[in-house]
């Protein structure tokens, strides 16, 4: 006898997913998702972006890592609200899951919140199949990695809104071919738009900043 | 990657859905269609499953995973076709204004559980 269930298998994900959505637009806070392979530099990314934006944005950040709380205690610098989500007390996983990010949540105060930013574990391949509830999800990809990760890697470039392509001062020391990393990207995702820069030298970060800062007014404006 | 976590989550979903009144009953097999696009690797999943689901109501059962094509259809001339591999443009007119009609699935179908009939004789 067959018994019809049709029914998602992540579907417990997809439900907390959509009451941190639903905590998200009651606050109007703009949350981005930002994932990676280890080493492309979010850390340092999200540290400055963090910084700049602290004057004018109410910001937090939510920082996934399997172990270690190297990254938290980085971020925290910035001044911003961190809260560090260590993986392993969930059973190592590779990926942020709905659940750990309503749980983190507690550890904040939404309301004094105009922007969440959520550091995904370092992996390309878990993490994109995972929704918990963010407005955006950004992938940052380094010129220090294959120009043809976007293909290896396609669901993740295919969720994805938005990409950064970071670490663009070192493309004089290297054989890079830019153009052939941004084509593979939009042979995924036709039209993706790519934020190229650096950001330990802070090039090309402020057309970076003007998308998490025109974001984040129009999640704050919303009615 | 993360293959266990979903073996968990079919097998909880498996297990409620079998209907209170005929417990115990022996679950034969689970029936999931799997997208191409997923980033599930099918082998892995059986494994995890096979481990995850000992001592549970459903152990036992056969995970029959039904793998499903990345079909696309795009968005200014309505070709569609199936992808082979990671090119999201069409393949007629080469636009990228693409949509995914399947080939992202991970749904659990349906369960199948042992007949009473065959029960009974097994139990004679």
């Amino acid at each position: 006898m067959e018994i019809k269930i049709v029914k998602k298998v992540l579907d417990a994900n997809l439900t907390v997913a959509e009451q941190n959505r639903k905590l998200f637009r009651d606050n109007r806070v703009f949350v981005i998702n930002v994932m990676s392979s280890p080493g492309s530099g979010k850390t340092t990314l999200l540290e400055k972006t963090l910084t700049k934006l602290s004057s004018e944005i109410r910001a937090g950040i939510i920082v996934g890592d399997v172990s270690t709380t190297h990254d938290a205690e980085r971020l925290a610098r910035s001044g911003a609200p961190v809260v560090q989500v260590n993986t392993d007390e969930f059973g190592g996983d590779c990926h942020l899951a709905a659940h750990v990010i309503a749980k983190a949540l507690e550890n904040f105060d939404v309301k004094q919140l105009d922007l969440l930013i959520i550091e995904n574990v370092g992996n390309l391949v878990c993490p994109a199949e995972f929704d918990i509830g963010e407005d955006v999800k950004a992938v940052v990809l380094s010129v220090t990695e294959g120009e043809d990760k976007p293909v290896k890697y396609p669901l993740m470039f295919r969720v994805c809104d938005v990409a950064v392509l970071n670490k663009i001062d070192l493309l004089p020391h290297l054989d890079y071919d830019r153009q052939a990393a941004v084509n593979y990207i939009h042979q995924v995702n036709s039209g993706m738009p790519i934020f190229e820069l650096s950001a330990k030298t802070e090039a090309g970060m402020e057309a970076w900043l003007n998308y998490i800062r025109e974001k984040t007014k129009q999640k704050n404006e919303m009615i | 990657m993360h293959e266990m976590g979903i073996a968990m989550q079919i097998i909880e979903i498996a297990v409620a859905s079998i209907p209170e009144a005929m417990k115990p009953v022996s679950v034969e097999k689970i029936h999931v269609n799997v997208g191409k696009l997923s980033a599930v690797i099918p082998d892995n999943l059986k494994f995890c499953f096979e481990v995850a689901s000992k001592d549970t109501d459903v152990a036992g059962a056969e995970l029959c995973i039904r793998e499903i094509p990345v079909v696309a259809e795009c968005n200014d001339c309505q070709f569609n076709w199936t992808l082979n591999g990671p090119a999201f443009q069409c393949q007629s007119c080469q636009s990228g204004n693409i949509r995914i009609l399947s080939g992202q699935e991970l749904d659990i179908v349906s369960i199948e559980i042992e007949e009473q009939e065959n029960r009974l004789k097994n139990e004679e």
